[in-house]
């Protein structure tokens, strides 16, 4: 999801565990909760580092496609309401960080693997925001989307991850309001911004749909991570689960989804719709989106413009801690 | 008189609405993410702020002109800011000397005006007051941990100290509605605030280490309409919409 | 690599509340930052009264499966020292 393609080996039979590794997923069955001090398999560890930093470098970078209308934002309110909401996902990405380094990992290591390229984000902020319904469309699918999976993930087994899913689900459900709000006011007003509405939708339908990862039939190996319960639903599921959720909130809007085949199946009780385009999804994950560049350029000249900063900051506060010992070393 | 309080409003709001929207531009961009967090933090107060001083100037002039109204629809001439505010960012050390330049003349113009003669003033004073205390507390340790941080940190503080200074002037002179409004006690004599001002901002350069430049020149122009040529491009940006696009509600 | 700014947890006692409650952790010079830092990431919705903050390395911590006769009991760190550049780089 946020964090989208993060592989996991096969997941072993308990013949195949040591004793440690069967007593640890005792423990997972008895949904009892992984905290840092515990052990842990390596790789549970390593996965999770992989999972929650993901997620936190797609909040960080989350916030550039917003912020990009933040200086336009057409009313006093809907600023507030925006530099709002980019605001919590900068504190999300804070919480997920910190989630992270509870695993023996740094801020700064998490960091420069982003700037690096080694760690990812998700696919959908390598797409442009080119008009202000497009702000309504992210907060409606991109959000709603984020919901989706997040809402379960409270349940994951390891301690400080659900524990900041529980707070990052209880900020992101206003996003996703406001987000509706705005494109009911688009949708409800003058034919350009009906029109502008429309053309977010467009945009923004299959890379929503493509932010789940891959089809469970072609899907990278994920049954490790599902005994682990550090993935709670397989990506087919929570897809199918969004695309019944927002269809009729289209409806309501007046809008059309972008999908010729959309058609309610009676017999699943869900919706039939077309597989997003996964050749353009491997492409985006391979640095050839719209923005992939651009946002990566962003973050890393925002990061080395403010190391004098944090240095700054870093070398006050030693030269403090000197005088304070100073002080009483003359007493 | 009711003409008066309607400019002294939009001077108000103008500071917040303009400083405010600078502040929004380095959002998502700043050096550390607590960092980041809290200067977002200011930018929403401002903006908060803004919304009702413009509210309060709408009210005052009668014309059913609402804050949006005000914000989006009047050009660079109508603006009533403060030059100082509407100086691009810089780097990361200038957007933060200009808010402490500000502040430290804020919270000494919002504590006068709690006491104005004028309820809807003081009103709105007081809760920006609370506001401007701990953006002045923030700005001001700032100031300090980066003036006496590295060399770099203070080179780039000193810097723009020396750009800043000659736009802090502005917020000490007085025109003849300034002294209307103050011999009403409805609000401070703009001369009034400075000896409180220079001795705050004298003592945080001193721990500092920073030198503010001898020079006494002050650009001046804000509140008569005659802006840098900064605050054109801004407000292009900012009401490229509701130009746009006039019959839509947002 | 810049130089880090150490790690803080943060405990908020909200209006209503007898206790403080660990909510999260964030990166400061020193405590006065982190009380700033604080009040600005956790208390953005006016959640909280009062704030503490202790480094992260100053917290002790009870080891909780001390009845696990199995396996090596843990030091009283509560976190192990950051060093898995290479695991968390791999595929």
């Amino acid at each position: 999801m946020y964090a989208q393609l993060v592989k996991t080996s096969h997941a072993k039979t308990p013949e195949q565990m040591s004793d440690e590794e069967r007593a640890f997923q005792a423990r997972i069955d008895r949904a009892e909760k992984i905290e840092p001090k515990e052990w842990m398999p390596a790789e549970y560890r390593r996965t999770l580092i992989r999972q929650i930093g993901q997620h936190a470098h797609s909040e960080i970078v989350g916030q550039l496609p917003e912020g990009n209308w933040i200086t336009r934002a057409p009313s006093l309110q809907r600023k507030a309401i925006l530099l709002a909401k980019v605001q919590d996902e900068a504190g999300h990405g804070l919480y997920l960080y910190c989630a992270a380094e509870t695993l023996g990992i740094s801020r700064d290591e998490l960091i420069a693997m982003l700037h690096s390229g080694k760690m990812k984000y998700s696919s959908i902020f390598n797409y442009p925001t080119l008009t202000w319904a497009d702000i309504g469309a992210v907060g409606w699918l991109v959000d709603g989307a984020a919901i989706m999976n997040q809402v379960p993930l409270q349940r994951c087994s390891y301690g400080p991850y659900a524990r900041a899913m529980v707070r990052i689900c209880k900020e992101e459900s206003f996003h996703q309001r406001q987000g509706f709000d705005l494109m009911t006011n688009m949708a409800r007003g003058t034919p350009e911004q009906k029109a502008m509405a429309q053309d977010a939708l467009n945009r923004f339908w299959y890379p929503s749909l493509m932010m789940f990862g891959p089809s469970d039939k072609e899907s990278v190996h994920s049954a490790q991570s599902m005994a682990w319960r550090i993935k709670i639903n397989t990506n087919d599921e929570l897809r199918q689960k969004f695309v019944d959720q927002t269809v009729p909130q289209a409806h309501y809007l007046g809008l059309t989804v972008p999908d010729a085949k959309l058609a309610w199946n009676e017999e699943k009780q869900g919706y039939d719709f077309s597989e997003p385009d996964w050749g353009e999804f491997y492409d985006v994950v391979a640095g050839n989106g719209p923005c992939n560049k651009d946002r990566l350029d962003a973050r890393v000249r925002a990061w080395e413009d403010g190391a004098w900063f944090r240095d700054g900051l870093s070398a006050h506060a030693r030269k403090t801690r000197e005088r304070v010992a100073g002080r009483i070393a003359a007493e | 008189m009711s003409e008066d309080r309607f400019e002294y409003a939009l001077r108000l709001g103008d500071n917040a609405l303009i400083l405010s929207h600078r502040l929004s531009q380095w959002c998502g961009l700043g050096p550390a993410l607590e960092e980041d967090i809290a200067l977002t933090n200011i930018a929403l107060d401002l903006l908060g702020q803004a919304q009702l001083w413009l509210e309060l100037a709408g009210a005052r002039e009668g014309q059913g002109r609402s804050a949006d109204d005000l914000a989006y629809r009047r050009d660079a001439g109508a603006f009533r800011n403060a030059l100082l505010v509407e100086r691009p960012n810089g780097d990361y050390g200038h957007t933060l000397m200009r808010q402490y330049l500000f502040d430290a003349w804020h919270i000494e113009a919002l504590s006068a005006l709690a006491r104005s003669a004028d309820a809807g003033f003081a009103e709105i004073a007081a809760k920006a007051e609370k506001e401007a205390s701990y953006h002045v507390e923030r700005s001001a340790g700032l100031v300090v941990a980066l003036g006496d941080g590295t060399l770099e940190s203070h080179a780039r503080m000193q810097t723009a100290l020396d750009a800043l200074w000659p736009y802090a002037g502005e917020l000490f002179v007085g025109d003849a509605l300034d002294a209307r409004l103050a011999a009403q006690g409805v609000a401070p004599a703009a001369e009034s605030l400075k000896p409180a001002w220079d001795a705050a901002t004298g003592a945080v350069f001193a721990q500092a280490t920073l030198t503010p430049p001898a020079a006494a020149f002050a650009h001046k122009g804000g509140r008569a309409g005659r802006h840098t040529e900064a605050l054109g491009h801004l407000l292009a940006e900012m009401q490229f919409l509701p130009r746009a696009y006039p019959d839509a509600r947002w | 690599m810049s130089s880090e700014w150490p790690l803080w947890e943060v405990f908020i006692r909200g209006q209503h509340s007898l206790n403080h409650r660990h909510v999260g952790s964030l990166h400061a010079v020193d405590a006065n930052q982190a009380l700033h830092n604080a009040r600005d990431v956790y208390t953005r919705r006016h959640e909280g009264v009062s704030i503490w903050v202790a480094r992260a390395s100053d917290i002790a911590a009870s080891s909780p499966s001390d009845d696990g006769p199995r396996f090596e009991p843990a030091d009283a760190k509560v976190y192990p020292h950051p060093s898995l550049h290479d695991e968390a780089g791999s595929a």
